[in-house]
């Protein structure tokens, strides 16, 4: 206090106090999700399910021809490893949208906001911290698929985290997005019906578009449209040490647009919380 | 430090705001000088909130300015945050972190080192007589407690203004009182300029400005001798209770002006 009493202006930050703030944001969001181990079992329960389950009952039935990145015949378990690990992602994106969501009717929402840092650093903070945490998930989750004979490169496992990164924070950005105009927690159940089940299941995670296409053309053109195919695609790609360009383009982006859309709900004069009168929606 | 060439801690300046049809904030305009005590007094859903929205900068005031020592929130939204305190009405601490967690936490959002934001925590818990409370959660705290701990998160960064959004809220006397303490001390020997917003009128000091916030608009504004005697009433209470129902009598009958 005697150091503000004295001190006219504080100085600028710096990009080292930029970096604390990054650094205490991922902090919190770690030691969060450590407080809440049932988030995290059921996290990792989840895709577990599908792989020793779905996947099982599926692999008679469903046989996948040889498909890039893949050079042999894949167990249908192989196949579906990428798609569970977007899921992991997808899954965590949305829950940190339900976070903030939370953290806004609770008030936390606001003790970000009124940090001097700029808004669009603070949210994308925010998203790297629930990256960071999704990427814990993942790598246990591959660390159990590889007893399962799930069982890529090495050196797909180091590949695959930039891809994870992005993928994580296409996701997150998109929740980010929801979580904006989203007004209660309840709606959550909104989200997991209208969000999350339609953009797994309308994409390349259980099957291969080919197959799709044979199916129906216009769920097809569906999957085709569906960013949540090359969130997959990147992860599948680089899980076997190859980047498949394509989706290394739509992923960054549609990160770009779902952040910059969050930030520009987020926005103090441009937004949806003033337009609706701010966070709990009080006067 | 020149008193005459300090900027005001806070100035607001024909602010108004709406949501969509409902006027929250009408034409507010009021200033208050560094290391003054102001109790912005209003009943619930006079705008005191709202008007602590735009102050830090949750959204945008569309008309007016709004200035913390000197920067324009608007304009100017870093250097203006950094002098700002602010302890919300809602409670904003994560329950299931401890204490230090919490404030380490804030120290980050205003780039401030885990080191220094500790030491910092630690003055800061100790003038509240909490320093062995840094390592419990903040689930096992009592309500003034964590708003002792708030009141402390506010304060670490070392801003000159610090906003109080109905801080005593829900908490008992005791408590109450220690908070009302608190801030005054604070106010006196840091000198801290302090807006604190209350329906309570019991919480207005004999030194604090004063300022009736009514329906969005403000109804008078300045020391609180002054006020009461610009009344003519015997106290503080019956002054607010006289502005407000004058404020409501005149706006029944600028309604049915307006229905005629």
């Amino acid at each position: 206090m005697s150091e503000a009493t004295t001190i006219q202006d504080p100085r600028p930050l710096g990009p080292v106090a930029y970096l604390l703030c990054l650094r205490g944001i991922v902090w919190r969001e770690a030691l969060r999700f450590l407080h809440q181990r049932e988030r995290f079992v059921a996290a990792l329960v989840r895709p577990l399910v599908w792989l020793f389950i779905f996947a099982a009952g599926f692999r008679s039935v469903l046989g996948v021809s040889i498909v890039p990145p893949y050079e042999t015949y894949v167990l249908y378990e192989v196949y579906i490893t990428p798609g569970l690990v977007a899921m992991i992602q997808l899954f965590n994106g949305m829950q940190s949208s339900l976070s903030m969501v939370y953290d806004r009717e609770m008030g936390s929402m606001r003790t970000l906001l009124v940090s001097p840092f700029p808004r669009g650093f603070l949210l994308t903070s925010k998203l790297l911290a629930g990256v960071a945490v999704s990427l814990l998930q993942v790598y246990v989750f591959l660390a159990v698929t590889w007893f399962w004979e799930v069982q890529p490169p090495l050196i797909g496992y180091f590949a695959v985290l930039p891809a994870l990164i992005l993928s994580g924070m296409m996701v997150g950005a998109l929740g980010m997005l929801l979580s904006s105009g989203i007004k209660q927690l309840e709606n959550f159940a909104g989200i997991m019906n209208f969000v999350i089940f339609p953009m797994f299941f309308a994409s390349s995670a259980l099957y291969p578009l080919w197959r799709m296409n044979e199916a129906s053309p216009l769920l097809y053109n569906i999957c085709v449209l569906n960013p949540f195919t090359y969130a997959v695609e990147l992860i599948r790609f680089s899980l076997y040490g190859q980047i498949n360009w394509l989706a290394l383009a739509v992923v960054v982006g549609s990160t770009a647009v779902f952040l910059g859309a969050a930030v520009l709900a987020y926005n103090p004069s441009k937004g949806l919380i003033a337009r609706r009168g701010g966070p709990g929606g009080g006067a | 430090m020149l008193e005459g060439h300090e900027p005001l801690a806070l100035e607001i300046d024909s602010v108004s705001h709406a949501f969509g049809a409902r006027k929250a904030l009408d034409n507010v305009s009021c200033a208050i000088a560094p290391s003054r005590h102001c109790v912005l007094l209003g009943l619930n859903g006079a705008g005191k909130t709202t008007l602590f929205s735009l102050i830090t900068r949750l959204y945008n005031n569309t008309s007016g300015g709004i200035r913390v020592f000197g920067h324009d929130v608007r304009r100017q939204p870093q250097q203006a945050l950094r002098q700002l305190g602010v302890v919300f009405q809602q409670r904003t601490l994560d329950l299931d972190l401890s204490v230090m967690q919490n404030l380490i936490y804030h120290g980050a959002l205003h780039g401030i080192a885990p080191a220094r934001a500790k030491r910092r925590a630690e003055e800061e818990l100790e003038r509240l007589g909490m320093t062995d409370r840094a390592g419990d959660k903040v689930r096992k705290l009592s309500g003034g407690q964590m708003r002792r701990v708030e009141i402390a998160r506010a304060l670490l960064h070392g801003p000159r203004l610090l906003l109080l959004d109905e801080p005593t809220v829900g908490l008992d006397i005791d408590a109450r009182q220690s908070i009302v303490d608190h801030v005054q001390r604070l106010c006196r020997d840091e000198r801290l300029a302090v807006l604190w917003a209350t329906h309570l009128i019991d919480e207005v000091l004999p030194q604090s400005q004063v300022i009736v916030l009514h329906r969005g608009r403000v109804l008078a504004d300045g020391p609180r001798d002054q006020v009461v005697a610009e009344v003519d009433a015997n106290d503080i209470r019956e002054t607010f209770l006289r502005l407000t129902r004058d404020g409501d009598s005149k706006r029944g009958a600028k309604d049915g002006d307006r229905a005629a």
